[in-house]
């Protein structure tokens, strides 16, 4: 009840920052430099085969989850401080659920598969 | 029930401030754009997660190591990556109101867009040439889902752009084009982002497994 004040100013404030004139070059060129850098790194690693299937997916999943961060930040203009505004609350909202529904399904289908194995 | 009332008040009291109704009108239609997003996100992940499930269920047929080319995803991912960059430009020389400038920028990022739906539309023409159609295995139905799903979100932000295009020559760079334009900047970032997830579930993780 107490948060929903600064809650709905922090949207309103954010919502202005959106359509605003906050948007930099900088922030454009450093995503875009750490964005190659990034999709460059994860298919060297395995297109050069320097590691084993079960290191070199992790370590691309890692790398991929980064890109998407600095995508995040450095595109959609939506950092840490963005948490107390609208579009804040609907993005963690938003990831909460993915969490759920990936890993969910990931979870009961392994465990699916696995008891209706033959012979289990 | 406080967060509803609390957003109605802040309608309300965009309505009574009627100098700044048009900037405020556009952040709330740029918010309501973002749940859309956010929606569409949540639709993406269920996809995803399909796919997760089913990458391994080949029915016999060819799996990812077989099917898929990674230079040809990186060219893919280059296109779009680099239509970021470009639409960026284009946001930014909004900013300066350089309506010649926009229009160039949206040009060129609706060229990359052209560009990557026609290695894609290419790489699902071969596929099904050789027998690898959505129709073969649960992985290949799952990848034409999500990988389709995908370009059909690109192909709709590129008819988008052209609209937006004829909107920015014919009127300038209105309050209500400005605010366009940002949804459509929304737009097109979140889909490279869900591309992200593309090409390290289904292309790095298919053809390293």
């Amino acid at each position: 009840m107490d948060g929903s004040t600064p809650h709905g100013h922090g949207g309103h404030d954010a919502a202005h920052a959106e359509s605003g004139g906050h948007i930099s070059l900088q922030a454009y060129m450093i995503g875009f430099t750490l964005s190659v850098i990034l999709t460059a790194a994860a298919f060297g690693l395995v297109m050069a085969g320097v590691m084993p299937a079960s290191t070199a997916i992790p370590v691309a999943f890692a790398l991929g989850a980064v890109q998407m961060a600095v995508h995040v930040v450095c595109f959609l203009h939506l950092t840490p401080g963005s948490a107390k505004s609208w579009n804040g609350v609907a993005f963690l909202f938003t990831v909460v659920v993915v969490a759920i529904l990936v890993g969910g399904s990931l979870w009961v289908m392994y465990n699916l598969n696995y008891n209706m194995m033959p012979g289990a | 029930m406080t967060v509803q009332s609390q957003v109605v008040g802040d309608d309300l009291l965009l309505h009574d401030l009627e100098e700044e109704a048009h900037h405020d009108d556009g952040s709330m239609t740029t918010l309501g754009f973002w749940i859309y997003l956010m929606s569409d996100c949540i639709l993406f992940s269920a996809i995803f997660a399909t796919f997760a499930v089913l990458h391994n269920n080949t029915a016999g047929g060819p799996d990812a190591k077989s099917l898929f080319s990674l230079p040809y995803a990186a060219v893919e991912t280059g296109c779009l990556l680099l239509s970021s960059l470009t639409y960026g430009m284009a946001m930014l020389a909004m900013q300066r109101d350089a309506k010649a400038q926009v229009v160039r920028w949206l040009g060129v990022t609706l060229l990359l867009g052209a560009g990557f739906m026609t290695l894609e539309i290419h790489e699902f023409m071969d596929l099904i040439a050789q027998g690898a159609g959505p129709d073969r295995s649960a992985f290949l139905s799952s990848f034409f889902t999500l990988v389709g799903t995908h370009g059909l979100h690109v192909l709709s932000g590129m008819v988008w752009m052209v609209v937006l295009i004829t909107h920015v020559l014919r009127r300038g760079l209105t309050p209500e084009n400005r605010t366009r334009l940002m949804c459509l900047s929304l737009f097109w970032h979140f889909l490279d982002i869900v591309w992200i997830g593309v090409f390290t579930l289904v292309y790095l993780s298919g053809v390293a497994a």
